[in-house]
């Protein structure tokens, strides 16, 4: 355990300090200024640009800006929806998959095309080679581009005066995938096919074992859509078992390169953040904050998944390495459950240990984490989340003291306030009514057991595989309790359509709000001025986002992993 | 709104393209040429071609002559891998656990505290290659009087076979199951095959 913590700290280190220059890198980007890399990139960008038929000094206003992005968005859906309807028909399917059915396909690509990757099918058997490149890995790509493209609209709003333009979709899409996530998941793939992950187009090795029995091993085109799925906090995974599966996550080192795929760009985007507003301090004191979220959830579950299960220890076994039901030997409970809390606060969703088998309040926070949905922030809309609660802190410290809210000196009133409440309330209301009308059909159904068949566990475990998948929907996040059997007509519609709506709402509300944002003339900072980048506002931020962010979701917290964790002790 | 809509589908089939096709060829071609065995999911073959398996995927082992890796959801399936997804208060989970508990400590002699957890849970994937240290040193004395071999020796191959954490710190030290069998067999000659039970799976 000693050492195992020691690897925890040092990933975490790791990432922070590696954040620094990637942010910085990002910041070049967006804005347009130089980098090292333009020689080979800038090519590659202005073909995909003049392909579509976008001027790069093309501006958009914000209602420009939200219909690119949704029409662009429209087309994915429509165009990788016949890509796994009709995968039978099409190239690359050396192990015969068939067409995907209707429900799951509508739940699928809404969830590869909202980023979040909510998983109804198992990959190997469910997509074939064909579909994992140009729906999935395709997805993983441009989904994670619109995310990083919303939030650099939104910061560049905050440092324009009396500007309706936020700049263009398509130039910032493409400057995120070609210029951030492509560089980076060309050397992630090659560390991981280096580790051991697989990268072939021959389709599943038929082997026969040692003691003479036949075994099929599903391999494919699994490096590269690993690498992305990381880096773009997708997490849908090439196999079933996502990054448990060794060809997934081959080894520690391979584990390290994954986590720290998990952390770095969110984490970078803070960085972005500091320097595209040009407010260093400010950057800080939100990483600060993120931080003083982030590191008591991942003590937590350490802890907890390092004690070992009391149900198991009761049994008298020698469970000094903790709960291993559902780990993989070579990372360990630690490194397990700082995935399980990093893959969940950045709205990543891919897993290195299944969740359903976490201990309680190991378990809880993951749940925490999709909860506040904007510690470090996914790619991009992790960040539009925090921004939201950096809207409400503002105006409630406001009104604490009595001066009219401002943030970087713009006003905030009443059209601000009602669009940041529009994207705050809608997240606990998708997962309470979702959970809640879950409950009620198994509760109004006889013998649920028999003719749902959902859930895996019984007792309180059983109310937290249903409350996980909404929150997972709602969060754009896409792990599960994956005992849920999910690959029903109710399931797949339901969290299809909390995906679908939870993407586009806490996207084009804070665009609209940026779009204001920016229209409005920006006033001299004075002394009587609300300092955002002080120790009292970042305070103020971290109990706001706990008060607001957490306190809603007490009592279903209680309900499930609280109660499971009170009867098992 | 129309030019919207073509905009929409001219990136999305140049962005297709790119992502979709030339990352993945680009990354292949590269795979092929630095790691051609990894890229290939790092395979095992007899002398005649045939596959005997991947060192990073766990198959199951039932003879007394061979290391056992963890128990598997899915009963070593590399074609639908998964976990148990038991929750950690599922009793009929907790039940399991207790006959895997009895079941080990009969077929190693050992008492209960003697049974490292590893071997008594299923693993993420279900193919979990590695075991810990500790469990294969739980299985070396029935490994050793099976094919009738002195223990240390059976012991020195662990050792050997075990991999520490990387720098010392990173992850946990462990032993792949596969391996560790493969060299059992070169080393000492293989249990008969009338030992070992097809069951099937």
């Amino acid at each position: 355990m000693g050492t195992e913590a020691v690897a925890v700290g040092a990933v975490i280190l790791f990432a922070t300090a590696t954040s620094v220059p990637l942010g910085r890198y990002m910041a070049r980007v967006f804005s347009g200024r130089r980098t090292w890399l333009d020689p080979v990139l800038v090519p590659i960008e202005r073909l995909v640009l003049r392909l579509t038929g976008v001027r790069a000094d093309e501006q958009q206003n914000w209602k420009q800006y939200s219909v690119s992005l949704l029409a662009s968005n429209v087309v994915l859906w429509l165009a990788t929806f016949a890509i796994v309807s009709l995968q039978k028909m099409l190239p690359l399917d050396p192990d015969g998959i068939g067409n995907m059915e209707p429900t799951l396909a509508f739940n699928t690509i809404s969830s590869f095309v909202t980023n979040t990757n909510l998983q109804h099918y198992s990959g190997e058997t469910g997509l074939s080679y064909f579909s994992q490149m140009f729906e999935a890995t395709f997805l993983q790509f441009v989904t994670a581009a619109t995310g990083i493209a919303a939030c650099v609209a939104l910061l560049r709003a905050l440092t324009r005066d009396r500007e309706t333009h936020i700049g263009n979709f398509y130039v910032d899409v493409t400057r995120a995938s070609v210029r951030v996530l492509l560089p980076l998941a060309l050397v992630v793939g090659t560390l991981l096919m280096w580790q051991g992950s697989p990268m072939t187009f021959r389709g599943a090795a038929r082997a026969i074992t040692v003691e003479g029995r036949p075994q099929t091993i599903a391999r494919g085109v699994v490096a590269p859509l690993v690498a992305i799925k990381q880096l773009g906090t997708n997490g849908g995974g090439y196999f079933g078992s996502n990054s448990t599966h060794p060809y997934e996550n081959p080894s520690p080192l391979s584990d390290l390169v994954e986590t720290w795929s998990i952390l770095a760009i969110p984490m970078g985007m803070i960085w972005t953040l500091g320097d595209m507003v040009r407010r260093q301090r400010l950057a800080v004191m939100l990483f600060a904050v993120m931080v003083a979220m982030y590191i008591p959830m991942v003590t937590v579950a350490v802890a907890q998944e390092a004690g070992g299960n009391p149900g198991i220890a009761r049994l008298g076994v020698d469970q000094a390495s903790g709960s291993m039901e559902g780990k993989e030997v070579r990372f360990g409970a630690p490194l397990s459950a700082l995935w399980a809390v990093s893959t969940t606060v950045t709205s990543n969703g891919s897993v290195n240990a299944m969740h359903d088998s976490l201990t309680p309040l190991g378990g809880l926070m993951p749940m925490v984490g999709m909860w506040i949905n904007g510690i470090f922030g996914g790619v991009g809309v992790g960040f539009i989340n925090m921004f939201i609660f950096i809207i409400v802190a503002v105006f409630v410290a406001g009104m604490m003291i009595g001066r009219t809210p401002e943030l970087l000196g713009k006003k905030i009133e009443s059209r601000e306030i009602k669009l940041a409440s529009l994207a705050l309330l809608w997240h606990p209301l998708a997962i309470l009514v979702g959970t809640a009308i879950a409950c009620h059909v198994w509760t109004a159904t006889a013998h649920p057991g028999v003719a749902l068949g959902w859930l895996h566990n019984p007792g309180p475990h059983g109310f937290s595989e249903m409350l996980y998948e909404f929150s997972s929907a709602a969060a754009n996040n896409g792990s599960g309790f994956e005992g849920l059997g999910d690959n029903t007509a109710f399931w797949n519609i339901s969290t299809g359509l909390v995906m679908l709506l939870s993407r586009y709402i806490p996207i084009i509300a804070p665009l609209a709000l940026a779009g204001s944002l920016a229209a409005k003339p920006g006033m001299p900072e004075t002394a009587g001025s609300l300092r955002l980048d002080s120790a009292t506002y970042g305070f103020t931020l971290w109990a706001v986002v706990a008060i607001l962010g957490l306190l809603m979701f007490m009592p279903v917290a209680v309900l499930g992993p609280i109660a499971e964790y009170l009867t098992l002790r | 709104m129309v030019k919207e809509i073509k905009r929409g589908m001219a990136f999305t089939v140049v962005t297709m393209v790119l992502f979709g096709g030339a990352y993945h060829v680009a990354l292949w071609a590269l795979g092929r040429v630095a790691f051609p065995d990894q890229t290939e999911g790092s395979l095992i073959r007899r002398p005649d071609g045939t596959i005997i398996g991947s060192t990073l995927i766990a198959q199951a082992f039932t003879g007394p002559g061979y290391f056992h890796p963890r128990p598997s959801a899915v009963g070593y399936n590399a074609a639908s891998t998964g976990g148990s997804n038991d929750g950690p208060s599922n009793p009929e989970f907790l039940k399991a656990v207790e006959e895997r508990r009895d079941a080990t400590m009969a077929l190693e002699r050992v008492r209960a505290n003697q049974v490292p957890s590893e071997m008594v849970t299923a693993s993420g994937s279900g193919v979990d290659p590695d075991i810990p240290p500790d469990a294969a040193d739980l299985q070396a004395a029935r490994v050793a009087s099976a094919r009738g071999i002195p223990v240390a020796r059976v012991r020195q191959l662990i050792e050997a076979h075990t991999e520490p954490p990387a720098w010392g710190f990173f992850g946990r030290a462990r032993v792949n199951v596969l391996e560790l069998n493969l060299a059992l067999d070169r080393a000492f000659t293989a249990p008969a095959p009338a030992a070992v039970k097809y069951s099937g799976r």
